[in-house]
């Protein structure tokens, strides 16, 4: 298991520098440039001075070299500086962002939290509320609570967040004023007040998204216990005169979970990158939010390190999730 | 071995296995398909019964319902004195260690998830009061048993072979001591030198142990080698039963006439001679059987009483049933019958 998951992490390195140089391609052949964003009123020769500050005058491929070093060299050593008080930086260039002028990595680092507690506290609702549904849809199939689940299922993935996000805003807190409708980032949890303040905040954003994510979750978990109640085996824990509950909670459920984990793995970098959508309905100024600020801005290097860590993150949960796989199934065995 | 003294251990008396058909926009139900329709049969202790009968025709139904894996839609199955069939929940559960069953897909029916400990363990577990260790001396014994190495114990079933693991299907049927198994097509799967040693173990444990099976099969000549009594099913229902070598020898059902002319012959002399009853037509739905007897769209001897009224399950000899007009019980042999039997010479002759 050891050797395949370093040689999947030894696989891994040339697909990520595929998927930056294209990244880095992609974003900086794309129309649009940092220099549109310099006011008229600035003189050509300071305008040329800012451009050269930034380094955006150089061609491609040195500043995706420079970009490459500064990602796997520079930030990982200022990372390393700031955590263990040692000098491996020194005082080498990090990657700035051409919108505050201050490391990609700060703001990076100021947005995560908020990210993490919204869309990741929603995608473990979203989990918790959706294996109960589908196991019970699956075992009492075609019954009512089948079909009103499957129901609320489709309405969940065909519905889209803005839609569902709008339609709570109005419902939950411009006329019921139960919650409010903005996301406040700047609410520090201190004690029982604020805590629960910070609870009443979370509860729309986080209903969207857990809803979106049951949904999907839900579906899956419903099929896989629907593949696995049908099988011979599950006849003979009936014959061995097992309880229904051991049978469907031991039996079935430990064989479903298989698939159902790995899509559940395969979900979490999503989180990191941060529903966009609803974090804009929301105004939870998150990583989904600082990408879009980004990309409206023309802030190159923001756009190409956020954009390569969602794909750092989702080679790394592909990985996880393989190897949860072989770790749950006892017949795949990874040599 | 099944004489008239030998004590009745399974009784099943009209049973019948229904599944619903449901049909448009709100799933009601159109009809019923008849999978075991109307079954009463005697299973004598110590013996072995074989099912047989071509595919689709109930046989593993059949063998699912006299264990409870279906609810029956009607009828009653006492096994030991207890009825089966009709026993709720908890009292069905406490009954499950005197009945087991051994499945056709020795790979489908064991869980890829659980060890083969874990498999023969488990129900120890729920019905048993053993301490850790007795459990595994019970385990180990059970592999010893079915001849099954030790050392495997903590082996997942992909691991083995498909014989290997109709044996641990077989150590975990014994492993609460049942009195009567039911046997699922358990040779199906395997390759034929597998076959025969599982059937050997099925019998060594039967003479070991002291157990009733009821041998499901379409392989006719595994059923002759292993079955006391032997029962033809056609279309849901029971078409003769009788002891082997006289349902071999003299079958009186023309369907079991053709299912046993359907056995190949090892000598290419007698093979060549052999003759053929090839049916006609198609088995029915059994959604729609026939009006009369199942059997009268494709019997050869087919006569106009058989597309109206159906044949009763009745013994016509000591220890031989049979249902078909052909061969009515002798207390109501009507002289209409026994006429069109001597219109018809050929009948008799095989």
């Amino acid at each position: 298991m050891l050797t395949y998951i370093f040689r999947r992490l030894l696989i891994a390195v040339p697909t990520l520098l595929l998927i930056s140089l294209v990244i880095f391609l992609l974003v900086d052949l794309a129309p649009g440039s940092p220099m549109s964003e310099i006011p008229l009123t600035v003189p050509p020769e300071v305008k040329k001075k800012m451009i050269e500050a930034m380094g955006a005058d150089q061609p491609v491929f040195v500043r995706y070299l420079l970009w490459l070093r500064q990602f796997f060299w520079v930030e990982p050593a200022y990372w390393l500086d700031g955590h263990f008080g040692t000098h491996l930086a020194g005082d080498a260039q990090r990657i700035l962002s051409y919108q505050t002028r201050s490391p990609v990595f700060i703001t990076i680092g100021q947005r995560i939290p908020q990210t993490m507690t919204v869309i990741g506290s929603a995608y473990l609702v979203g989990v918790l509320i959706a294996l109960p549904i589908g196991i019970y849809s699956a075992y009492r199939q075609y019954s009512w609570f089948d079909q009103a689940g499957t129901f609320f299922a489709m309405i969940g993935f065909s519905v889209p967040t803005f839609f569902t996000g709008v339609l709570l805003i109005v419902v939950f807190a411009a006329k019921l004023q139960w919650f409010p409708s903005v996301y406040d980032t700047t609410l520090k949890v201190t004690d029982w007040a604020s805590f629960l303040k910070q609870v009443r905040q979370m509860v729309l954003p986080v209903t969207v998204l857990a809803m979106f994510n049951a949904a999907t979750i839900s579906r899956y978990m419903r099929s896989s216990m629907l593949d696995n109640l049908g099988q011979d085996y599950v006849r003979t824990a009936r014959a061995k005169g097992m309880g229904e509950g051991t049978v469907v909670l031991k039996h079935v459920l430990r064989n479903s979970l298989i698939p159902v984990v790995t899509v559940i793995a395969l979900g979490i970098p999503s989180i990191f990158g941060g529903a966009i959508i609803t974090e804009q309905v929301f105004k939870v100024n998150g990583l989904g939010a600082a990408l879009i600020g980004a990309i409206h801005a023309n802030d190159l290097p923001m756009v190409q390190t956020l954009t390569f860590i969602f794909a750092v993150l989702i080679v790394l949960f592909n990985l996880i999730a393989d190897v949860l796989y072989g770790i749950l199934d006892p017949r795949i065995r990874y040599a | 071995m099944a004489d008239g003294v030998a004590k009745v251990l399974v009784e099943v008396r009209g049973l019948k296995m229904y599944f619903p058909i449901t049909a448009g926009l709100l799933r009601r139900k159109v009809g019923d398909v008849k999978a075991v329709d109307d079954l009463s049969f005697d299973i004598y202790e110590g013996e072995t019964l074989g099912l047989v009968g071509e595919s689709g025709c109930g046989k593993s139904t059949c063998g699912r319902a006299l264990l409870r894996l279906y609810d029956p839609t009607a009828g009653s199955v006492h096994i030991g004195g207890d009825d089966v069939a009709n026993a709720s929940g908890d009292a069905l559960r406490t009954m499950r260690p005197m009945m087991q069953m051994v499945f056709q897909d020795p790979q489908a029916s064991l869980n890829p998830r659980m060890t083969v400990a874990d498999i023969i363990g488990e129900p120890l577990q729920e019905h048993t009061r053993l301490t850790r260790q007795e459990k595994l001396a019970r385990i180990y014994e059970l592999m010893d048993a079915v001849g099954l190495n030790r050392a495997f114990a903590n082996r997942y079933p992909h691991a083995f072979s498909g014989g290997q693991r109709q044996r641990i299907g077989i150590a975990r049927a014994l492993a609460l001591n049942p009195r009567f198994i039911v046997c699922d097509e358990p040779i199906a799967a395997l390759d034929v030198s597998i076959q025969a040693q599982v059937v050997n173990l099925l019998e060594e444990l039967q003479d070991r142990l002291g157990l009733t099976y009821l041998f499901i099969s379409h392989d006719l000549s595994m059923v002759r080698h292993i079955a006391d009594r032997v029962a033809v099913m056609y279309l849901g229902r029971i078409v003769e039963l009788a002891g082997r070598d006289a349902l071999f020898d003299e079958p009186l059902h023309p369907y079991t006439e053709a299912l046993l002319s359907a056995i190949p012959e090892a000598d290419p002399g007698l093979e060549a001679a052999r003759e053929r009853i090839i049916l006609k037509g198609d088995v029915p739905s059994p959604a729609n059987p026939p009006r009369g007897c199942n059997f009268c769209t494709r019997c050869p001897k087919v006569m106009d009483i058989c597309r109206t009224v159906k044949p009763a399950l009745a013994e016509v000899g000591p220890g031989r049933l049979v249902a078909c007009h052909l061969h009515p019980p002798p207390s109501d042999r009507r002289p209409t019958a026994a006429d069109e039997a001597e219109e018809h010479p050929t009948r008799r002759s095989k």
